[in-house]
């Protein structure tokens, strides 16, 4: 047997992922003087918000007039009817509260001329119910993830708040503790830098593990982003809500996917076919490049499709900013000026930038209600709270962005959940004492961690296996990208859904050939696999299950959106023989106090 | 010197495993460039799913900004997801973890110490009054200052290039410093005084013997040298 070290240590709150979300929940829990472990796979200023560039919306009024209902309204709408309008109001309500708060824990904003936030216009944000173009995206240059990550950290650094906040860096969860009642306890982890087991014990846990779309061949993720948070929740019975909703950023570098913002189409910027067309005129004639995201993406691969795309493949389009001019593209888009010459040797203040529709961000999630408890749904399809767990940030699901995001709200929706889980769960834990989940036995690896030591010590001691990992994530790749993107069809999510199975099957023959116990990234390549092929399962179900389109998820076969039959979220379940089952449960269409955005055909 | 589609480059890795490995070793790996402009990273990648698993090192974002993957290509620091193979016009790139840091595995060392001294100069704004209810007022002029600072990734290129880094272990560092400056140049930060104190000092803004290499090594371009000359001039401004 491999010699695998265990250790137990108990806490108050433990939170998964130290990312916008994650920190923004610690600053909360470390307020409330609670004893928080965060633990994430990167050291924090690592994470994935770091990349976002383009900004966080509210509406702070400050280049032009702008009320939390307007924004309210372009976020209902972008997510073609399927949100849940509480969340959303709440969302949108606390969004300039929120961004203030932020400014005054340091966040480095770009300032317009009279000293306030900058902010700009960005995709589907409109003023007055969808009358003219809203500035509302706050923005620090396009670096604002950067800037956020680096605020919410800055700030756990505190005095009054380091104290109560320990990090884990470089420690890998591999599981989620939950008792015979369902109580969540706490997560079990893999030390990365010294090997070994680490069991987390707390009255409550928050997932904070980000976004997963690295089962695409072409996505804006970073290399960690690979959905532990899905995985962790389908093993310990809990839904995923929403899965099929993957969203196709219009912008990813062509051949590489790394994300352009839409920033720039926000300042002026424009997409051209093969025939210099300004083809957005056609698929949104009212606002034409500044859609909303799902419109946009389909407008170019339908260029695309048609044979109107750019290159000898004719497999993407072209973003022109030049006519922006040099000193405003460094002064306000200096990162992407940056991204487009290192990796496809484009001066963007000269030549326009070769751009295609890239996966980006999962509108699904785990299930939450406003509070960021995690919920299942009873008999009656009424939500229930699982008691000790939290979902915040992109891995959860609100659903603040119901079928479709809209640009900038995601930075928003960090910083609002993982406030209220924290804010939540401290209240929950200060207010209402509940019994530590710590069970009474003397020695807990056993009971808590034997699949999780069983699984280690096969790979640690197993042979190296007979398929490479690399095998399989190629292919899988390659083929969630020919079928599973912009353009779904019943055809091609059955075969998707059959090579599936063969790479789960493949994924048998799998083992390690690194057998070291200290940083062995194989072995975390080797979860993060497997994560990627539960996704890609739980997405490509739900994905053939909905037999109707909306917002991010077309179906060729089904082009309309049905209200009759699916204005319903998907919750998917992971049974223990490998398969998955959907379920349909009622949006909730009720605002905390406006009235319900009834759903209307979407224009753009 | 221009690289195609199908050229070969050899890749010599530092390679260090403390479980079996009694001292360090460099390996060769030949890695095939696949696309004009392909990083390093790229070719890092390469090795560890097509040739040898157990290659060690850290990544996140492939785009320059998480700061995971800074080490040493050819004699000098930098991030290895911003760097272009033919860049180092070499048919041969040495690969060797960030010099003067702790090394855990292969190119994967130890940052514990560097974020230590990045505590040190309290890295988060101090506000001694409570802020308005809206956010603060700031000019266009003032936040300038700030660029070229608050885009510092923590990646460690800088620190790891400095002869006085290695020389004197308590030595706070380029970085630490660059991020001392960030907040104090922010005019809506309150606590200048107690971070000046704890930069000004010989192992604060004092060991600085402007040799320049961490400006070179810098990834994001930035410039911890004028930064800490910045510090420097604030310090006697204040104090004389
Ligand atoms: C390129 C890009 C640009 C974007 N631009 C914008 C924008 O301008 N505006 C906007 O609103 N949104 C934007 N988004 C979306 C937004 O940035 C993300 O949705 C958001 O940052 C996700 O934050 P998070 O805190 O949920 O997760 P992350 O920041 O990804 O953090 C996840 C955390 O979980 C940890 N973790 C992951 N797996 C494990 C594991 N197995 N074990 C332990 N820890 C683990 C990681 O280490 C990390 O700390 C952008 C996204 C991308 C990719
Ligand atoms: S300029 Fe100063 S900080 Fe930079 S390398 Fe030289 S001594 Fe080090
Ligand atoms: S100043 Fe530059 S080299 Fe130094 S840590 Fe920051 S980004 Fe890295
Ligand atoms: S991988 Fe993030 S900086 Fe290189």
């Amino acid at each position: 047997m491999a010699d695998i070290s265990v250790r137990i240590e108990e806490f108050d709150v433990v939170i998964v992922g130290a990312g916008g979300a994650g920190m923004a929940a610690a600053v909360q829990t470390g307020m409330a003087g609670l004893k928080t472990a965060v633990i994430s796979e990167v050291y924090p200023t690592r994470s994935h918000t770091v990349s976002a560039q383009g900004g966080i919306n509210a509406a702070l009024a400050n280049m032009d007039e702008d009320y939390w209902i307007w924004h309210m309204y372009d976020t209902v709408k972008g997510g073609d009817y399927i949100g849940d309008q509480d969340a959303m109001e709440f969302f949108t309500k606390n969004a300039p509260k929120t961004i203030i708060e932020l400014e005054h824990w340091g966040m480095p904003f770009s300032r317009t001329e009279k000293g306030t936030a900058y902010q700009r216009a960005f995709g589907g944000q409109t003023r007055n119910f969808g009358e003219s173009i809203a500035h509302r995206a706050t923005a620090v240059a396009d670096r604002s993830g950067h800037a956020i990550v680096h605020t919410l950290f800055e700030r756990t650094l505190r005095p009054d708040i380091v104290q109560y906040v320990s990090y884990y860096s470089e420690y890998y969860a591999l599981k989620l503790l939950r008792n015979e009642e369902g109580t969540v306890m706490g997560v079990v982890a893999w030390d990365m830098v010294n090997g070994g087991v680490h069991i987390f014990f707390a009255y409550a846990t928050i997932l904070a593990s980000g976004g997963n779309t690295r089962n695409f061949r072409t996505n804006t993720n970073a290399h960690v982003n690979t959905g532990i948070g899905w995985k962790l929740c389908a093993q310990a019975g809990i839904p995923i809500k929403d899965p099929e909703f993957v969203q196709f950023h219009p912008t990813g570098i062509y051949g590489v996917g790394n994300l352009i913002t839409e920033g720039v189409r926000g300042e002026g910027g424009y997409l051209l076919n093969a025939q210099g067309e300004r083809f957005m005129k056609k698929y949104a004639p009212h606002v034409l490049d500044l859609a909303s995201r799902d419109v946009v993406s389909r407008g170019m691969a339908t260029e695309i499709r048609e044979g109107r795309g750019v290159g000898p493949k004719k497999d993407h389009v072209l973003l022109k900013l030049d006519h922006l001019g040099k000193d405003f593209i460094m002064d306000k888009l200096p990162g992407i000026w940056e991204l487009a010459y290192k990796f496809v040797g484009v001066d963007c203040t000269k030549d326009p930038i070769p751009v295609q529709p890239t996966a980006h961000y999962h509108m699904g999630g785990i299930p939450t209600n406003i509070h960021g408890q995690v919920v299942d749904w009873d008999k009656d399809n009424k939500e229930v709270p699982i008691p000790g767990l939290y979902a915040a940030g992109e891995v959860g699901c609100g659903s603040l962005h119901g079928a479709n995001r809209l640009g900038c709200n995601s930075l928003l929706d960090l910083v609002i959940t993982g406030k209220e889980a924290g804010r939540h769960a401290a209240r929950w834990i200060l207010d209402e004492h509940p019994t530590f989940p710590n069970p009474p036995e003397e020695f807990v690896a056993d009971k808590y961690a034997k699949d999780v030591m069983d699984k280690l010590n096969e790979l640690f001691d197993g042979p190296e296996g007979t398929v490479k990992m690399d095998e399989i994530w190629e292919d899988l790749q390659d083929t969630m990208q020919a079928d599973m993107s912009v353009f779904r069809i019943e055809e091609g999510l059955t075969r998707q859904l059959a090579r599936l199975d063969e790479y789960f099957e493949k994924f048998k023959k799998v083992g390690l050939s690194d057998k070291s116990k200290v940083f062995n990234t194989e072995l975390c390549e080797y979860f993060d696999l497997e994560n990627m092929l539960y996704v890609s399962k739980i997405e490509t179900v739900a994905a053939y299950n909905r037999k109707e389109s909306r917002g991010a998820h077309y179906r060729d076969d089904y082009p309309e959106r049905d209200d009759a039959n699916w204005m319903l979220h998907t919750a998917a379940y992971w049974k223990e023989d490998g398969s998955v089952v959907t379920e349909y449960k009622p949006v909730r269409q009720k605002p905390l106090t406006a009235p319900t955005f009834q759903p209307k055909k979407r224009v753009y | 010197m221009a690289l195609h589609v199908g050229d070969k480059v050899v890749f010599k890795i530092f390679r260090y495993d403390p479980e079996k490995d009694k001292a360090p070793y460099y390996k060769d790996y030949e890695v095939e460039i696949r696309r004009e402009g392909m990083m390093v990273l790229t070719g890092l990648n390469q090795i560890k799913w097509e040739q040898d698993p157990s290659l060690t090192y850290r990544r996140s974002c492939r785009e320059g900004v998480c700061g995971s993957d800074g080490m040493n290509i050819n004699g000098v620091n930098t991030v290895s997801c911003m760097s272009h193979i033919e860049d180092y016009n070499s048919n041969v790139l040495v690969i060797k973890p960030l010099p003067g840091f702790p090394i855990i595995k292969d190119l994967v060392c130890d940052f514990e110490d560097f974020f230590n001294k990045y505590y040190v100069v309290k890295p988060y704004l101090i506000e001694k009054n409570p802020p308005p209810g809206r956010e603060r007022l700031q000019s266009i002029e003032d936040r300038e200052r700030l660029n070229g600072l608050y885009e510092c990734i923590l990646c460690g290129c800088c620190s790891s290039s400095c002869p006085s880094y290695w020389a004197d272990p308590d030595y706070l560092g380029p970085s630490a410093m660059i991020n001392a400056a960030r907040f104090v140049f922010d005019t809506r930060d309150e606590g200048s005084d107690e971070r000046l104190d704890a930069v000004n000092n010989i192992h604060g803004v004092w060991r600085c013997h402007t040799i320049l290499n961490c400006i070179s090594a810098c990834p994001k371009e930035l410039n911890p040298t004028k930064a800490i000359g910045m510090l420097q001039k604030e310090i006697l401004k204040r104090t004389y």
